[in-house]
């Protein structure tokens, strides 16, 4: 196995940036391939240790602190050209990942970068949204009839609305979940807990315990793992800015059962745990253990998003670690949904890529 | 040690194994490759630049490699591959070395977030710096060439790397990729130039890169100061014209023309701001690159008129 240094300097975080030239050219390749090297320019320039970094990389870390700067601000413009743009849509309007973690202020929004922005609107009011937001320039970029039918009748989300000067992205969903997968979730649930942003009228993150569970599952259910380690640390991160509250750790397992969500939170604390030494609160441990699967799923889970969750760069490939992830891919439609559908999606989706339509 | 210190096989093993470092300007590359044009296309073009040790900080590991599978065997490919990925689409393998150039290209304008980048050639006389933005087809490389080979400095034909801090000029000395009647143009107007072999039926056309004279890559820690920005164009039986162009409009052509003025923000309407300041703005047409030249040293004697330094 290769060295991952990238998922060391979480599990020290302690550390001083002292790392061979080699080293800062693997810890660079692997930070870009997570996208995590803003994450990791923030976590030197916080501690204050940017200026013990060497020329050579210190000017990528650099670079990269000025890219997430620009990206968070343009996002935060983004977002309030949506919220003026639903003005008129009179329903609350849910910010999710990413886009939430940054008008909520939470430092899990610290060096994060975005290709997206995703919100979430009841099941009724998708239509209304869609073409408000229509008017205000974002259009559906999905060409392909099979696509476009795929997400509407099979998926949590609208195929990304592309806007049509800026390039920016919107994923519209109804829930966090496809309502084929194993681990649905009723979007109404989640919408009753909704949690308003001070001085953004009209738009709502989803509750503490909430987003925690959507970041688990977002983790163990996208079929390519590329920002795996990267969900990972977001996870730690809300759980870390959460567990103050009261209660919050019995209310965060009480939802899970609620919303049939133990099975990713028990896998991602479990990592959570083996990467970073994340404790849990000790009386716990045991309900958290209960919620698991089988010990043979157990063991195989933990192997494969072990290597899954290295960062994807050359330099931390294993002769395995191409079968671990091709088996989480299938897993992760296999979890989207029942066979009687998915095989003859997978099979159309491959025909299509070997045999493409002309425009 | 400079390239042209090494032999021809001792760079082909680098290539083949744990890869070639060159100085490439400010930045040091990585190269790996197996396929030969590749090794032929850097002996003959980077040799004056310096080979660096295993011991040195690699900004870009680049690779170049072959289609996998039947690939091997027919209709070869050329790969371009960073960090595991494939940013393009793979090329027919004789496209290889225009591949290279295009894919240090991408690294740079990509990643380079410490520069605010332009898209524009730059040649430098006595300090200071000509900028020269323009879209594909407007005769920039062949004219930055010409230019070159009459006196001029070459900076850089693609990529401007301007300062952050005192907006100076880095060059990149990489060479000029010529396309299409331009490289008959140029073999014409500066016999004594290398070239790299022609590859056809590329997107841009037949394409060959020139190399760098080797005093020009001597001194190549030397910036310079923004002085003029000029927008060139080629006009078929046009006489060589400089006119003056307005400051404001020639600075959103050239936040048009960065790679990465949106990222960098106010930083890049600031340091933008301050190299539109510093120079006079014109749009140029020319036919004959003769003429060109002259127009060109105008510039540098009329500035001896006016103001002492730049």
């Amino acid at each position: 196995m290769g060295t991952n240094l990238l998922t060391n300097v979480w599990a020290h975080p302690g550390g001083r940036p002292q790392l061979s030239v080699h080293e800062w050219e693997s810890v660079l390749g692997q930070a870009r391939q997570s996208s995590l090297l803003a994450r990791l320019a923030y976590h030197y320039a916080d501690k204050g240790f940017l200026a013990e970094v060497l020329d050579g990389p210190r000017a990528h870390l650099e670079g990269a602190l000025r890219l997430a700067d620009r990206q968070q601000h343009e996002v935060r413009w983004e977002v309030d050209c949506i919220r003026r743009a639903l003005r008129n849509v009179d329903t609350p309007i849910v910010l999710l990942k990413g886009a939430a973690y940054l008008m909520a202020n939470l430092s899990t929004a610290r060096g994060r970068l975005f290709s997206d922005i995703d919100i979430l609107v009841s099941y009724e009011k998708i239509d209304s949204t869609e073409s408000a937001l229509f008017n205000a320039g974002w259009i559906c970029g999905e060409r392909d009839a099979y696509n476009e039918r795929y997400y509407r009748q099979w998926m949590h989300e609208i195929p990304p609305l592309r806007h049509v000067h800026r390039d920016s992205y919107i994923d519209l969903h109804h829930t966090i979940t496809p309502p084929t997968s194993r681990f649905k979730v009723d979007g109404q649930k989640l919408l009753r807990n909704i949690q308003p942003l001070p001085g953004y009228p009209g738009l709502y993150v989803l509750a503490p315990v909430d987003m925690v569970l959507h970041s688990a599952v977002h983790l163990f259910q996208e079929g390519e793992f590329a920002h795996g380690l990267r969900d990972l640390l977001d996870l730690q991160d809300l759980l870390k800015n959460f567990s103050g509250q009261t209660d919050f750790w019995s209310d965060l397992l009480d939802r899970a059962d609620e919303l049939g969500l133990q099975i990713p939170l028990f896998h991602a604390l479990y990592h959570l745990r083996r990467l970073f030494d994340f404790g849990l609160p000790a009386p716990l441990l045991g309900r958290v253990d209960r919620m698991g699967p089988n010990p043979f799923s157990r063991t195989l889970m933990a192997w494969m998003l072990g290597l899954a969750l290295q960062p994807n760069h050359p330099s931390c490939d294993s002769r395995w670690t191409g079968l671990a992830r091709w088996l989480l891919y299938v897993r992760s439609h296999a979890l989207r949904m029942p066979i009687r559908l998915l095989v003859p999606h997978l099979v159309r989706k491959s025909w299509m890529q070997r045999f493409p339509q002309k425009p | 040690m400079k390239l042209e210190k090494l032999s021809a096989s001792a760079v082909q093993n680098k290539l083949k194994s744990n890869g070639l470092i060159l100085k490439i300007g400010p930045f040091s590359f990585r190269i790996i490759s197996p396929i030969p044009a590749i090794a032929e296309g850097v002996i003959a073009l980077y040799a004056n630049n310096a080979v660096l040790e295993d011991s040195h900080f690699v900004d870009y590991t680049v690779t170049i490699a072959r289609g996998a599978g039947w690939r091997r065997w027919s209709r070869r490919q050329a790969i371009f591959k960073f960090d595991g990925m494939e940013p393009f689409i793979p090329l027919p393998e004789d496209h290889a070395f225009p591949l290279l150039e295009w894919s240090m290209n991408w690294c740079i304008a990509m990643h380079g977030h410490h520069y605010l980048l332009l898209h524009s050639a730059v040649i430098e006389k006595e300090g200071c710096a000509v900028v020269m933005p323009a879209p594909p087809g407007s005769g920039k490389s062949t004219l930055c060439a010409g230019l070159v080979h009459r006196g001029w400095r070459l900076l850089s034909d693609e990529l401007a790397l301007i300062s952050l801090t005192d907006t100076s000029i880095t060059p990149l000395g990489r060479p000029i990729s010529l396309k299409n009647q331009s490289i008959d143009v140029i073999r014409n107007f500066a016999p004594g130039g290398v070239f790299s072999k022609v590859v056809h039926n590329t997107s841009k056309g037949s394409v060959s890169l020139l190399k760098v004279p080797a005093a020009h890559i001597d001194r190549i820690q030397e910036t310079a100061h923004p002085r003029w920005v000029v927008f060139p164009k080629y006009v078929p039986g046009a006489s060589a014209q400089m006119t003056p162009r307005s400051k404001a409009n020639s600075m959103l052509e050239l936040g048009r023309n960065s790679f990465n003025y949106m990222v960098l923000g106010l930083k890049g309407f600031e340091v933008l701001s301050k190299v539109i300041d510093a120079s006079d703005c014109y749009d140029f047409q020319y036919s004959q690159l003769d003429d060109a030249v002259t127009a060109f040293d105008e510039l540098v004697t009329r500035r001896h008129d006016w103001v002492p330094t730049c």
